[in-house]
């Protein structure tokens, strides 16, 4: 397996002075799965309109040492295929000789809401492209509203802590398992905090003769209201109290890839972030927690047994 | 070569000689024979090109922008509803110059939900940066279709061509198709100046532009398009003498002595030149012009041709709210910059054939009968109940 030291080595496809904000943990995840993928392999990149794409191809400057994309918000998907189709009939008539990797980079609300669409059409065409969807939990970048992915009782600007509602009433939908019901060949969900984890499951997706899929957790200092430097330790507590379980559905194989050695409860997870806070100074705290407790054990519980594991 | 086939297969086949890299489609009535007959020489391996069967008219043209950005031929057709839905990617396609052929069967939009032909499709789209090439008949979807390859790739922006749907969409019509060799000559092959797929050499499609830079690049499209008009002449020209059929902006059918000129686009116009051959033979002098490129819009060579006459605009698709048809808005447009006046060149508006409502010789003796009266600014419905 590539080591975080052959990274090291590798060539940078996100080059730094980009326009993230300071302690966005996108640009680090984007650059962790183009190194491991730039470590084999030429890639062409597409992107969902988000952070990311913003803030990374300001015109005249682009941060971008590969073939970059953007078509629109919702179609990632449906563009980086287009991409692929091209790529097998030049290759086919000689006009094209590189073994190329596609990659396409969406944020939640580009791959959980208004891309689904277009992802689940391009994974049932069998193209062969790794889709990272980078998660964090809204729309950062139109200035955080709730999108699909958004937990229980988060606080975003379309879902503000209220006095009659407190945040989002929703659980987030289960991405990863709709995208793995598409049977395609490889399916992960990891955390920002676990490099072996990601370049690991980047490797397996790239290898995949077909569509691959990695949602990747992502914590959001500017959305999730907490300093700049907690972003791995609120992702790796993420991990630690199985709100974001790392797994993989390899070939249609569901394999746990981190069991925590103790589940922590998730409240200290939520204590840490701005986002959650306003359900501590609530009457109805305890049934809040409850909820959210609730949400976690049973999708946990859930994993563990598609995995094997009880 | 002659064959018999419907405007839908003459499309198809269109498609099969220039055999693109890429084609990404989704079936919409009344373009679906194009989709299904196209699969098929996929099937059969008649062609080489990856068929790309999206969920949705929105990803075809997504998956095409991506294809076009990577250096392959690429084309897909639509309907109506279909072209609605691509309508945001129509822009990026355009605005990142990408040379896509799509053809279009004209259908109307919903709502009511109506299969049938009309123009608010396409008429729709007429702001967005396509090029817009308009088809009486298969054989000119035909010939249209494999222009606008070489139209799109030498003026740089994409190309949608259009015919009516069902009513030459699904006509049995005898054409003559040329040879798959003639075809692969005319088109050449596509070498496109830049590729996403040129690893040694990134490019980044598709960046944020602010107040800084966006206007120049809007700027760019503004004064880019109208050259175009020249592309589309010289092809159209050299089409003629390699092949017999000529093509130009429009066609100006007895317009020279003309006092009556009816302005109409796509079959009604065949419909037209049947009611001025009668009429010229009861010595009336009447002619047509049947605008065949609508984007760019040739105005001054069009206002050239109806300065001085009586002119009755025929849209099928209405600008609601506006003062008419948008091909009438158009041809007045370019009469005022070309210096006419009311009382030289009466302009009378006339909205026909929405969801597919026949246009009868007699609605269109009527339009005459109207403009030969000289009632400029006259604005009325065809053939319709009140």
């Amino acid at each position: 397996m590539t080591t975080i030291r052959d990274l090291s080595k590798a060539k940078e496809g996100l080059a730094s002075g980009h326009r993230l904000c300071a302690g966005c943990t996108a640009g680090t995840i984007v650059r962790q799965v183009l190194l491991t993928a730039l470590n084999k392999y030429h890639v062409v990149v597409g992107a969902a309109t988000g952070c990311l794409e913003v803030a990374t191809t300001i015109y005249p400057d682009t941060a971008w040492t590969v073939p970059f994309i953007h078509n629109a918000f919702e179609n990632a998907a449906a563009t980086i295929s287009g991409a692929e189709a091209a790529y097998r009939a030049l290759k086919e008539k000689g006009k094209v000789d590189k073994e190329i990797r596609f990659i396409a980079f969406g944020g939640d609300g580009g791959t959980y809401d208004i891309g689904l669409q277009s992802l689940s059409g391009a994974l049932e065409r069998g193209h062969r492209f790794l889709y990272v969807c980078y998660n964090n939990d809204a729309y950062m970048n139109t200035g955080i509203q709730r999108s699909g992915a958004t937990p229980r009782w988060a606080a975003t600007t379309t879902s503000p802590a209220g006095k009659k509602i407190p945040g989002k009433p929703q659980m987030r939908k289960d991405l990863t398992s709709i995208v793995a019901a598409h049977d395609i060949p490889y399916v992960a969900q990891v955390a920002l905090g676990y490099p072996n984890q990601l370049i690991k499951a980047v490797e397996k997706a790239l290898e995949a003769d077909g569509p691959s899929f990695i949602n990747v957790y992502m914590p959001c200092t500017t959305g999730w209201k907490f300093d700049p430097s907690l972003g791995i330790e609120i992702s790796r507590l993420a991990v630690e109290t199985c709100v974001w379980p790392m797994y993989e559905v390899d070939n249609g194989e569901w394999r746990l890839l981190y069991k925590p050695r103790e589940k922590k409860p998730v409240e200290e997870w939520l204590k840490l972030q701005g986002r959650f806070s306003h359900i501590f100074k609530r009457e109805d705290k305890d049934e809040l927690l409850r909820q959210i407790q609730e949400d976690v054990d049973r999708k946990w519980h859930q994993l563990l047994k598609r995995c094997g594991e009880e | 070569m002659r064959v018999a086939i419907t405007g839908n297969d003459a499309a198809a086949l269109a498609m099969k000689q220039i055999n693109p890299d890429v084609v990404a489609a989704y079936p919409i009535t009344p373009q679906t024979q194009i989709v299904q007959t196209f699969s098929q020489y996929v099937h059969n391996g008649e062609v080489d090109t990856v068929f790309v069967t999206v969920e949705s008219e929105h990803s075809a043209m997504s998956a095409v922008v991506g294809a076009a950005a990577s250096g392959a031929r690429t084309m897909t057709a639509t309907s109506a509803n279909g072209l609605a839905l691509m309508w945001e990617i129509l822009y990026i396609a355009a605005s990142l110059r990408l040379p896509i052929v799509m053809t279009v069967v004209n259908r109307a939009l919903s709502a009511p939900i109506n299969i049938h032909c009309d123009h608010s499709d396409s008429m729709g789209a007429r702001d967005s940066g396509w090029i817009q090439i308009y088809s009486e008949s298969a054989q000119e979807t035909y010939d249209n279709l494999i222009q606008a390859v070489r139209i799109a790739e030498e003026a740089r922006f994409p190309v949608m061509v259009c015919q009516d749907g069902f009513i030459t969409s699904h006509s049995v019509e005898v054409l003559d198709v040329l040879e798959d060799k003639e075809v692969r000559e005319f088109i050449g092959e596509y070498k496109p100046a830049y590729s996403i797929l040129d690893v040694d050499n990134p490019i980044t499609v598709g960046p944020l532009d602010l107040f800084d830079y966006y206007f120049e690049h809007k700027a760019q499209q503004i004064v880019d398009m109208p050259k175009a008009k020249d592309v589309v002449l010289k092809i159209g020209e050299e089409f003629g003498k390699k092949f017999g059929r000529k093509y130009g902006l429009f066609e100006a059918y007895m317009t020279d002595d003309a006092e009556v000129v009816v302005v109409v686009m796509n079959s009604a116009a065949g419909t037209t030149k049947a009611v001025i051959d009668e009429l010229r033979s009861k010595g009336e002098k009447v002619g047509l012009l049947k605008p065949r490129l609508f984007r760019p819009f040739p105005a001054a060579e069009i206002a050239e041709i109806l300065k001085g006459k009586k002119v009755a605009v025929l849209d099928r698709a209405m600008s609601f709210g506006a003062q008419a048809g948008p091909l009438s808005i158009e041809i007045q447009s370019a009469l005022y910059l070309a210096g006419a006046t009311a009382s030289d060149t009466p302009v009378s508006s006339f909205i026909y054939g929405l969801g597919g409502r026949d246009i009868t010789t007699d609605n269109i003796k009527h339009a005459i009968d109207v403009a030969k009266e000289g009632r400029h600014g006259h604005f009325e419905m065809l053939n319709v109940r009140e």
